[in-house]
């Protein structure tokens, strides 16, 4: 293989570094192109920006947390919201989401990397440096003469107010430029993927006998290179307009807002899936392995996921009931988003199946599986209201759709990354997670989640809009956002216990062994953590589950697959 | 400041006093109904299973029986949410087209509204009015309404006109001409602001609208059409206003300011607020207000004017005589 006499130059050309061991450490991990590595790397990286923008999270809700708060300015305060949102989903769903498929892909189907590792650091490194030139813009936005200041557009960076009559500096360029890298990082990613799962599976994988999350992988990196072109478009369009005069969406110059808006959520809401799919995917193996059952219905698994990224490209409308369409555009984006509810629903009692006659294990992974099944339960549902167009007139941009998305992306997605992390924790380090700190971590953050986010859905009805950075006393408003204001503490308690939990089990945690929770995926078969090679000899599966059949010689998988 | 709001109801949207928003709230009320009974039997199914299905202490190491699926509960499962899809949908089209394609009675009011960084100004092409921020509207009854009707327009950014109580919330988008109608059947203040983020102040873009009786919004459309009276008072104050950067923006009739970038200050001393709806329109706060907006409304686009105490007191005590 090439790849393994590149990789002799640089080990013989870099003796005098190996001989350094904090330098050569960096440079075994700045050179590397292990699928293991680049995912520990992205989900680290993605890890480190959770942290900052959960921290511009926790100032905004320092802010609201009274009437007439005067925490921070208005200026600050929109810059918070428009890095907050753009950090938490192009700087830390997509990369801790894509560093698990990094890392877990090529282990699942036996194989040794990716189909192309050098393509996954290149995507890798793109990613971080385009995610790097998010925050830059708090610096160099402005130019250092102006003090610097960071986008304040709003993630989703509504024309006109992106163009340079009403955004001056160069802080959207930033913007614009930062989402470009990250997603050309990601679409290299995808590609590898789908290239590793069709063409790199061990004898005996028929793509009928790949683990759910392979399957869930494949599917949403197809829809990764759909769904991603049409924002680097908009963001090649917004540039021209901003550079070169050109007038897309320049309305004073008899452009389009509305064209923005089409490109944006064609991209945005297939995004949604992006990255709740891969929730998904964590779920359908923890799950099973929690519940010492099959999964129910792998088939109907499958088809349903495909079946929700197919919908997923005729809904995105559903974020415009408000700009004025027909009432028969309406309508038929009502019926397509109320349809993506029919396979969601199918994936969740799929999942009441799995547990349904098992001997059900409560630890911190099952834990937080279980409490993403109720919450996503919930989003599904306040999302079916949503679909309602009339009922969306209402609550649309208010805190209503706050509380809902958020219950998707941290009651569904954030819960499952950290249900993942607790499971794939003691193979990535070989060391387990203390179970008595993830309970803290999981009671805790689940307090809080609900505290701050079960009362924003009120606080949108009685009227408050999203994206305010003060309210008036009077309006029935203040009690709802003290309490949410106080769920965002105990959130940030709850996280503080998960890095107290990583860092001391990194430090000594107990040894776990190749299979701590008693599994039957490939990645369980290696070593903790596995060797470079991932496998000394190319596995070979008969089955889903090939260390069942290993473990259960006498009633194997494959006599009913 | 924020006492401005405390007299008025919360804007909950289960609180409609206008069609519109009655419709929306029956269908909310149906699909929540709906959605509610799903929760509790697939909430109750999945904390059965929980229960019912954990690991007991004593239990052997044995796994359980390994159920792969079954294909008619996966179809029974799979047509029920099929069907449920259906009945919403037929449900959502019919509110959507009654709320979407209404018909417009003859003596129905007409106003233009052109949302600004961050400001409304109304327009009532048939009545010659032109006001900011507080939209006044004549109570509608049922067997003769009398709805207004909506034009919205951008004069810059995407805005979205949203008043909980009276109606959902429609976009105001430039280049593009969008429409929404209300018919109050309710006497009173309903607060509304802008929805959709428009920069810097969004969060102070407040907009009131004030239901009156036909007889008391005659009386106020009369009253709107009278330029305002003359008095020698103030001729100073007038004098300033008409010979600094003011004019460029306001417009108070017969005099030369006829500038349409800010609001309309003809009959300033009717609305109840200033600035969208951060301060009550007192002396007091204009005055804070004319030297610097940015002291009550950081980001605003009004400069402040530098004047001077013995100006800014006679601009404002001209102001003061704008009813």
């Amino acid at each position: 293989m090439a790849g393994s006499i590149d990789h002799e130059i640089p080990l013989s050309a870099t003796d005098d570094l190996q001989s350094l061991p904090v330098l050569g450490k960096l440079h075994e991990w700045v050179v590397t192109v292990d699928h293991k590595r680049l995912g520990i790397m992205y989900i680290a990286g993605g890890l480190v920006f959770f942290l900052v923008a959960g921290l511009q999270a926790a100032t905004i809700r320092l802010q609201l947390a009274f009437p007439d708060g005067n925490i921070v300015s208005p200026q600050v305060f929109n810059r918070l919201m428009t890095v907050h949102g753009t950090a938490m989903v192009f700087l830390v769903g997509m990369p801790i989401l894509t560093g698990f498929f990094n890392y877990l892909v090529p282990l699942m189907v036996g194989a040794r990397d990716l189909a192309f590792p050098r393509l996954n650091a290149f995507g890798f490194w793109l990613w971080l440096f385009g995610s790097l030139l998010l925050y830059f813009s708090y610096i160099a936005g402005d130019g250092l003469y102006g003090a610097g200041s960071a986008p304040d557009v709003g993630w989703f960076a509504y024309a006109p107010l992106t163009e340079l009559p009403f955004s001056r500096g160069n802080s959207t360029d930033y913007w614009i430029l930062s989402i470009l890298l990250t997603s050309v990082g990601t679409t290299a990613t995808a590609i590898n993927l789908i290239a590793t799962a069709f063409c790199m599976r061990c004898e005996g994988m028929t793509l009928n006998k790949m683990p759910v999350l392979v399957w869930l992988a494949i599917v949403v990196a197809f829809m990764m290179i759909v769904a991603l072109p049409p924002l680097s478009a908009a963001q090649a369009m917004l540039l021209a307009d901003r550079f070169l005069g050109a007038h897309f969406f320049d309305t004073q110059a008899g452009g389009s807002a509305i064209l923005w808006q089409h490109f944006f959520w064609i991209f945005g809401h297939p995004e949604v899936y992006i990255l709740v799919i891969p929730a998904f995917a964590f779920a359908s193996e923890i799950i099973p392995v929690f519940s010492r059952k099959v999964i129910f219905g792998y088939s109907v698994m499958v088809a349903a996921s495909c079946g929700i990224a197919f919908i997923s490209m005729s809904v995105w409308a559903h974020h415009m009931f408000s700009v004025g369409m027909t009432p028969a555009g309406n309508s038929f984006f009502a019926a397509s988003s109320m349809m993506v509810g029919v396979p969601t629903g199918i994936k969740i009692f799929n999942w009441l199946g799995t547990m349904w006659g098992g001997k059900l294990r409560f630890q911190v992974p099952m834990l937080f599986s279980l409490a993403f099944l109720f919450q996503f339960l919930i989003a599904g549902l306040t999302g079916i209201m949503l679909a309602v167009a009339p009922f969306d007139w209402q609550t649309t941009d208010t805190y209503f759709v706050v509380a809902h998305f958020h219950y998707v992306l941290v009651g569904a997605i954030v819960f499952m990354i950290f249900a993942a992390i607790y499971y794939w924790f003691p193979k990535v380090t070989g060391r387990m997670l203390s179970e008595k700190l993830g309970q803290w971590h999981f009671w805790l953050f689940l307090i809080g989640f609900h505290m701050t986010f079960d009362t924003m859905h009120f606080s949108g009805l009685r009227g408050m809009p999203r994206r305010i950075y003060t309210y008036q006393p009077g309006r029935g408003l203040e009690t709802l956002n003290l309490i949410e204001s106080i769920g965002a503490l105990v959130q940030g308690i709850g996280v503080l216990f998960f890095v107290i939990n990583v860092v001391r089990s990194l430090r000594s945690g107990e040894v776990a062994g190749d299979d701590p929770w008693d599994a039957w995926t490939l990645e369980w078969s290696t070593t903790s953590p596995p060797p470079e090679y991932n496998f000394a000899t190319p596995p070979v599966v008969r089955s889903r589950r090939p260390l069942w059949d290993l473990k259960h010689p006498e009633d194997p998988d494959w006599k009913y697959e | 400041m924020g006492d401005s709001n405390s007299k008025i109801p919360v804007s909950s949207v289960f609180d409609p006093v206008s069609t519109p928003a009655h419709e929306i709230n029956v269908i909310a009320l149906f699909s929540i109904g709906i959605t509610a009974v799903i929760f509790v039997i697939v909430g109750g199914l999945l904390t059965y299973a929980i229960v019912r299905f954990r690991r007991h202490p004593g239990d052997d190491d044995r796994e359980p029986p390994q159920v792969y699926g079954s294909n008619p509960i996966e179809f029974a499962w799979t047509t029920v949410p099929v069907l449920i899809v259906l009945v919403l949908f037929l449900t959502t089209a019919r509110t959507i087209y009654q709320v979407q394609a209404p018909t417009r009675p003859p003596d129905a009011i007409s106003v233009r509204v052109i949302a600004h960084q961050w400001w409304w100004e109304f327009r009532y092409p048939d009545l010659g009015i032109v006001t900011a921020n507080e939209l006044h509207v004549p109570l509608s009854d049922r067997q003769s309404p009398t709805p207004t009707f909506l034009a919205l327009e951008s004069a810059d950014v995407a805005h979205s006109f949203w008043v909980p109580r009276l109606a959902g919330k429609t976009d105001v988008i430039p280049n593009r001409k969008n429409e929404m109608w209300i018919d109050p059947h309710v006497a009173g203040t309903y607060l509304g602001q802008c929805a959709e983020y428009c920069g810097t102040e969004h969060g102070l873009m407040l907009l009131r609208v004030i239901v009156e009786p036909r007889a008391d919004f005659d009386r106020w459309v009369a009253a709107q059409k009278q330029p305002p009276a003359v008095d020698a008072s103030v001729a100073h104050g007038r004098q300033i206003f008409e010979s600094t950067a003011c004019v460029n923006c306001h417009t108070i009739q017969g005099t030369a300011a006829v500038g349409r970038f800010g609001p309309d200050l003809t009959h300033l001393m009717t609305r109840v607020t200033i600035g969208a709806g951060v301060a009550m329109n007192t002396r007091d706060h204009l005055r804070v207000w004319v030297d610097d907006p940015n002291v009550m409304k950081p980001g605003a686009l009004m400069p402040a004017m530098n004047l001077g105490d013995k100006d800014l007191d006679d601009l404002v005590a001209y102001l003061a005589t704008l009813h």
